[in-house]
């Protein structure tokens, strides 16, 4: 192939993404998941990448999890979206980046909504006006946080104190890359690399110095799918879902697996425990699993902070493995220990997995 | 073990490494032009039986490919022999002569 023919195709699978002033929105669910991803977003972004990133406590979950659970109709969450929207213009922004895969997804479904059927965005403008006396707009970029990360991934790069790298060996760390389904299969041209190609967490495993893992099973659904797990009797579905994935990627033997989704991290990490528990089964070397970890607490580790600061406390599979493959220096003693040195209790210790 | 109260659901997941192909051999023996099938479907679009019950001699083939015997003797049970897929087959395979041999083979009939 002719290269430049090739890095022409390559372009079009890019998308837009701001250098600086954004509106920051957080989700629902990550911040019990995973709770310290999004401080450390917030503290990479703005504090070793100096960019303007605004947050705000007025705003609100977008309702994804309601509407996608069939529990609120589409204008409703809409109306939500638009507050949202609003909020961000109410505060001088026009670039809105999101914290959640869901919300960037259903953010891009309305927005799409919107353009086809002008009849009904003037309305979902007068329900806004109507509730909440706010002013409709909307957002001139919509980017995903992991986005950002990758746009800066190799500043990140320059400021690493550690990398996906075998510390002894110098082998780089074998890594599965999972992409969240609503963040580019919805809407292909809104992702960097489209659907056919999702370069976003690659383009980091790469950048850090990791050797990204192609395995059959790489572009399947973690198995969240909000149905398949709400409902009690359909959790095998979802169970399955990461079954056949761990299956998949099982022969690669991976260090690390990174997501950019709020479900798809915490099933793959939880559901790991299950397969242990029920099928006597682990994907880790010793009785371990494989850890699985946001980008923002991968590019923490990469920045050299502590990883009981990043929440990998509160992971099913113990970090460790991983850590001392990087090389990075930890307190065991203090891997419990909460803000201020506070005892945050220590959970059962488990036989089935590690 | 702790009853989760849901469980891992069976995968319908084909893993061709696994797939005994023991009856593929014996049917490609029998009948060489069997490998010759480019999976068109003009036998099944033409097939008489096909207009009314699930007959269908390219989803038997690719049944047999993934090792589903059974499967595959359930899609040419309701073939009458008429010969039509043999008259249309590109390829020039004796369908008819197929069937006859993948029954035979496969035990039914």
């Amino acid at each position: 192939m002719i290269y430049e023919g090739k890095q022409k195709i390559w372009s079009d699978y890019q998308k837009e993404i701001p250098d600086d002033h954004y509106f920051y929105v957080r989700s629902c669910i990550r911040q019990s998941f995973f709770p310290a991803s999004e401080a450390a977003f917030l503290h990479i972004t703005r504090n070793i990448l100096n960019k303007d990133i605004f947050e705000t406590e007025h705003h609100t979950t977008c309702g994804g999890i309601a509407y996608h659970s069939d529990a609120i109709p589409q204008e409703t969450a809409m109306t939500i979206i638009a507050r949202q929207f609003a909020l961000m213009k109410k505060y001088g922004y026009e670039n809105y980046v999101c914290s959640c895969i869901t919300s960037f997804g259903l953010y891009c479904e309305t927005m799409e909504t919107w353009r086809e059927f002008p009849d009904l965005k003037e309305k979902i403008a007068e329900n806004l006006w109507k509730s909440c006396k706010l002013e409709f707009a909307v957002p001139k970029f919509l980017v995903h946080a992991s986005d950002m990360i990758y746009k800066y991934r190799n500043q990140i790069a320059a400021h690493a104190k550690f990398k996906l790298v075998d510390h002894k060996t110098g082998k780089p760390l074998k890594v599965v890359e999972h992409i969240g389904c609503h963040y580019s299969k919805m809407f292909p041209s809104k992702g960097v690399g489209g659907a056919e190609y999702p370069y976003v967490l690659a383009g980091m495993i790469e950048a850090w110095g990791g050797e990204v893992v192609d395995y059959p099973e790489r572009r399947h659904c973690c198995g969240f799918g909000f149905r398949q797990y709400f409902v009690k009797s359909n959790r095998g579905y979802s169970l399955s879902n990461t079954y056949k994935k761990f299956e998949s990627m099982e022969p690669y033997e991976p260090d690390l697996i990174i997501t950019n989704c709020p479900g798809c991290p915490y099933f793959m990490d939880r559901w790991q425990y299950v397969i242990a528990e029920s099928e006597g089964k682990t994907y880790g070397k010793n009785g371990h699993g494989i850890p699985v970890m946001t980008y923002e607490e991968v590019a923490g580790l990469v920045l050299g902070f502590d990883p009981w600061d990043l929440g990998l406390q509160t992971h099913q599979i113990g970090p460790e493995p991983l850590l001392d493959k990087m090389g990075i220096p930890y307190n065991p003693e203090e891997k419990y220990k909460g803000k201020n040195g506070k005892d945050l209790g220590q959970p059962r210790q488990l036989d089935c997995i590690r | 073990m702790i009853d989760f109260g849901f469980k891992l659901s069976p995968s319908s997941r084909i893993d061709l490494d696994k797939v005994d192909r023991t009856l593929l051999k014996r049917i490609a023996d029998m009948e060489p032009d069997f490998k010759k099938c480019m999976a068109c479907g003009s036998c099944s679009a033409t097939c008489s039986a096909g207009a009314y019950k699930a007959t269908s001699m390219r989803r038997a083939i690719l049944a047999l490919q993934n090792g589903l015997t059974n499967k595959a003797l359930e899609e040419l049970e309701s073939c009458m022999l008429c010969g039509k897929c043999t008259l249309v087959c590109p390829r020039g395979i004796n369908t008819r002569h197929l069937i006859l041999s993948i029954q035979k083979i496969c035990g039914e009939k």
